[in-house]
């Protein structure tokens, strides 16, 4: 293994290569910024292009981009509260705060030290620990995944910052959505209202779009002015990038936990960036000293699901390279492309390619590091360019921006319907006090519960009683346990503030 | 629906602005197709087997068809939603849809309203197909065929066998085979080949009904113990079919493209001759052969012959099991 690391790493200090490196990581941020181009779609526009090339560069080419893609959702996030792809929902919650009190220089500086080190941390799980996490994985079935997604439903309790019953109002409404369209067991179908095109399901992307970015729209017209405050550099915060990276880079824990919970996601083919960034989100929140600053502009939210969804890159291909199993979406891309270069995913695939998979793995970790710099120079001018930009354009182009969005992931004038109902609805909804968040984790996590549910029992047919299985395997017993933890961690917490004389949290707004 | 078909029209014509600009009115005559670039979509989502195949047929069709050909997806509703998006589709042959047996005749049968029929498709041709295969875990006490039958026979719909999809070949092989060796196994559906693999190599399911390149891509992992085709494939000679246990199984899922019904029969028949050229390319055959794809062949009549033959068997074996809607 290490004379084909060193061979990888060599191969990547030749100039073509980190030229080619480049070239990925910046378009993969330019299609990632755009919401609608998801890394997915970004990665499957790509591939005509690799067949040009020899199978190693294609490769690298494919990763690199792949890399930039999920840190460019972040830029759109932070700035108009439009996740550029499904892995950055959790960034535009305190990333777009950030933004409107003026601190979005802050927040994309975050993004940028997240994105790296979560792209690093996952390449090292990747490097180091692949047979053995690939494994692991593998000890996740139905039950499990069912689990996954209680655990991940949990986090509605620290996403209502308002009220909790209103933030299972939400969760619930987010769920329904979730139902419509072709059952994913069993293949009935369900809440189509006779309409053939709703057989699909609501689609997550023009969702998150409708739901994220259209009420902010209306609420730019409606206003007609930003708020004062959101003009660059409000007083009492850092001045400069370098205090900002020295300032997130002195929580050292928060992007270490937020990485290895993006990296161990990654690895669970039934879930992604999606649900990592969430998981990662909550989790920082839990851990935090101050809980009720978090989405209200709190730069460890965006720290958090940042470095998350740039680890789940690296741990994605942990199954996809040992067991021929694709972690992420994007991933089932690039096991196509292997293939199609008769190459086999497997143990075999270390030793006898040795020097492609290396190189491709080194690669990855190149685009990482060359994310920060790139980064920190456009993602810092797009966003002096939005805050510079009055209303009366930035509206109209966040708008068509989500327009093209939802209607290019497949051609679909529904799915540009499906996003502006969603997206006045939210509005709406928002004014009674229902956020887009817990609407977003009903609708990402409810095809991963109801398919663990189902297929659990399906399998364990054989079993005397099959609802148990549930409860008897280790792993689930695990997460079991995690799940009841988060929904009384709340209310510890609050006991314990109560017990110090602090008010609990949102409990007043 | 006009709309889309207006949308969908409208981003062709910008993107070949120029080819149209020179060429007049294109797709009028069938003697001169084709004029411009045909869209080659795909109503799955990128990366799965049907993907593989349209980026290995890519090129050799550009160079047979002396047009652009891209590859596109609309996903969902496990196909129907392209498919009932290419029955509303220009018929004039510059897009082309994927097309696969069995869920083009699955869908339709099993559902109110699949959004398209069958028939509505006028298939060009089939140029491939992934046999259904039995794999069970290497360290599973199954080695046979017969010692699969005799495992559910001893304990009745304990045995679980997962797959990709629902009413897929997987399944209704599945179905097939528990009705031919009067055994009760569980089926459980997963969202595909991608997620049902982990589901056997972690043991949450006993068996898996899946694809022949699994019996290639997971050789290390697991056990094929039986194949459903008429003879053992080329290249997997120790993997036993179902025929020569005396079960009479020979299926799988068959790809094609397809085109509206409408489109012409000279344009059909172009498109037909190019694919079928495409097959005969040495780069693809090769990969065909390294992955376990079937090479086929049906022209576009033989290809009718196969969808209705194949619709004929799935309808006795439903009725017989009570499955019809």
């Amino acid at each position: 293994m290490f004379p084909d690391l060193l061979d990888g790493l060599v191969a990547n200090l030749h100039p073509a290569m980190l030229l080619l490196v480049l070239v990925g990581t910046v378009a993969g941020m330019a299609i990632g910024a755009m919401p609608g181009l998801s890394a997915t779609m970004g990665v499957a526009l790509l591939v005509p292009f690799t067949f040009a090339m020899d199978p190693t560069p294609g490769l690298v080419l494919l990763g690199a981009f792949y890399m930039g893609a999920i840190y460019g959702g972040s830029f759109t996030a932070i700035l108009v509260n439009a996740p550029g792809t499904p892995s950055s929902i959790a960034t535009a919650i305190d990333g777009y705060e950030m933004t409107k009190q003026g601190r979005s220089e802050h927040a994309i500086v975050a993004a940028t030290v997240g994105s790296f080190v979560g792209g690093l941390v996952g390449v090292a799980f990747l490097i180091f620990l692949a047979p053995p996490l690939a494994d692991f994985s593998l000890r996740f079935g139905p039950q499990e995944y069912f689990w996954v997604a209680v655990f991940g439903l949990t986090i509605i309790v620290s996403m209502s910052t308002g009220s909790l019953f209103k933030g299972l109002i939400g969760g619930a409404f987010g769920l329904l959505l979730a139902t419509v369209g072709i059952s994913p067991v069993g293949g009935d179908v369900r809440f189509t209202f006779g309409q053939p095109v709703l057989q699909g399901g609501v689609p997550l992307v023009p969702a998150l779009i409708g739901l994220f970015t259209i009420p902010e729209v209306i609420r730019l017209v409606a206003r007609r002015r930003r708020e004062a405050e959101m003009a660059d550099a409000a007083d009492g915060d850092l001045q400069g990038w370098l205090p900002m990276v020295k300032d997130i880079l002195s929580r050292p824990v928060n992007l270490a936990r937020s990485s290895v919970i993006g990296t161990m996601v990654g690895i669970l083919p039934g879930a992604g960036g999606s649900v990592a960034n969430l998981v990662a989100y909550n989790e920082a929140k839990r851990a935090s000293k101050h809980p009720e600053t978090f989405g209200r502009g709190e730069v460890d939210g965006v720290v958090a699901a940042e470095s998350a969804n740039n680890g789940t890159v690296g741990g994605g291909f942990i199954p996809t390279l040992t067991l021929g199993v694709p972690g992420t979406p994007p991933d089932a891309i690039i096991l196509g492309v292997l293939l199609l270069h008769g190459l086999r995913p497997g143990a075999e695939l270390f030793t006898t390619s040795g020097d492609l998979v290396y190189t491709f793995i080194i690669a990855l970790a190149v685009s990482a590091v060359m994310m920060a710099p790139v980064g920190l120079v456009a993602g810092r001018g797009l966003q002096r360019g939005v805050v510079a930009l009055p209303v009366r354009y930035l509206a109209p182009g966040i708008a068509l921006l989500s327009i093209v969005g939802a209607y290019a992931i497949r051609s679909s004038v529904i799915d540009v319907a499906i996003m502006l109902v969603l997206g006045v609805a939210a509005y709406f909804l928002s004014r009674v006090g229902i956020g887009a968040a817990p609407i977003v984790l009903g609708l990402v996590l409810g095809p991963i519960l109801e398919t663990g549910l189902v297929q659990g029992m399906l399998t364990s047919t054989g079993a005397a009683q099959p609802w148990l299985t549930f409860f008897t395997r280790p792993v689930s017993l695990v997460l079991v346990a995690m799940s009841a933890l988060a929904l009384l961690w709340p209310v510890y917490q609050a006991r314990a503030r109560r017990d110090r004389g602090v008010p609990a949290q949102g409990g007043a707004d | 629906m006009t709309p889309i078909r207006t949308l969908r029209m409208v981003a062709p014509i910008a993107a070949t602005g120029l080819v149209l600009a020179g060429c007049g009115s294109a797709g009028e005559s069938a003697a001169d197709y084709p004029e411009q670039r045909i869209d080659y979509v795909l109503p799955f989502d990128p990366g799965g087997e049907s993907d593989i195949t349209a980026r290995l047929q890519q090129e050799p069709l550009q160079e047979e068809l002396g047009q652009s050909v891209s590859i596109s997806y609309q996903p969902g509703a496990g196909g129907a939603l392209g498919w009932s998006e290419l029955t509303r589709t220009e018929p004039d042959g510059y897009t082309v849809m994927g097309c696969n047996l069995p869920h083009i005749i699955l869908q339709p049968l099993l559902r109110d309203d699949a959004g398209y029929e069958t028939d509505q498709l006028k298939p060009v041709y089939y140029f491939q197909s992934t046999p259904n295969a039995l794999l069970v875990p290497n360290d599973s006490e199954i080695e046979t065929l017969e010692d699969f039958v005799a495992e559910a026979e001893a304990n009745p719909g304990a045995l679980s066998v997962g797959g990709s999809g629902d009413f897929s070949a997987n399944h209704i092989g599945t179905l097939a085979f528990a009705d031919a060796a009067g055994i009760d196994v569980t089926y459980t559906p997963f969202s595909g080949t991608g997620t049902a693999v982990p589901a056997l190599l972690g043991g949450h399911v006993d068996a898996l009904m899946s694809y022949s390149p699994q019996i290639v891509q997971l050789e290390d992992d697991v056990r094929a113990i039986a194949v459903m085709t008429e003879e053992r494939m080329p290249g997997l000679d120790d993997v036993p079919t179902f025929v020569e246990q005396d079960y009479d199984l020979v299926d799988g899922a068959y790809r094609g493209v397809c085109v509206p019904e409408d489109t012409p029969d000279e344009v059909v028949d172009r498109l037909a001759e190019v694919f079928a050229t495409v097959n005969e390319d040495p780069e693809l055959v090769e990969s065909f052969e390294e992955q376990a794809f079937v090479l086929e062949n049906y022209d576009p009549e033989e290809s009718i012959e196969l969808t209705d033959e194949r619709a004929g068997e799935y309808e006795d074996l439903l009725t017989r099991l009570e499955l019809m809607p």
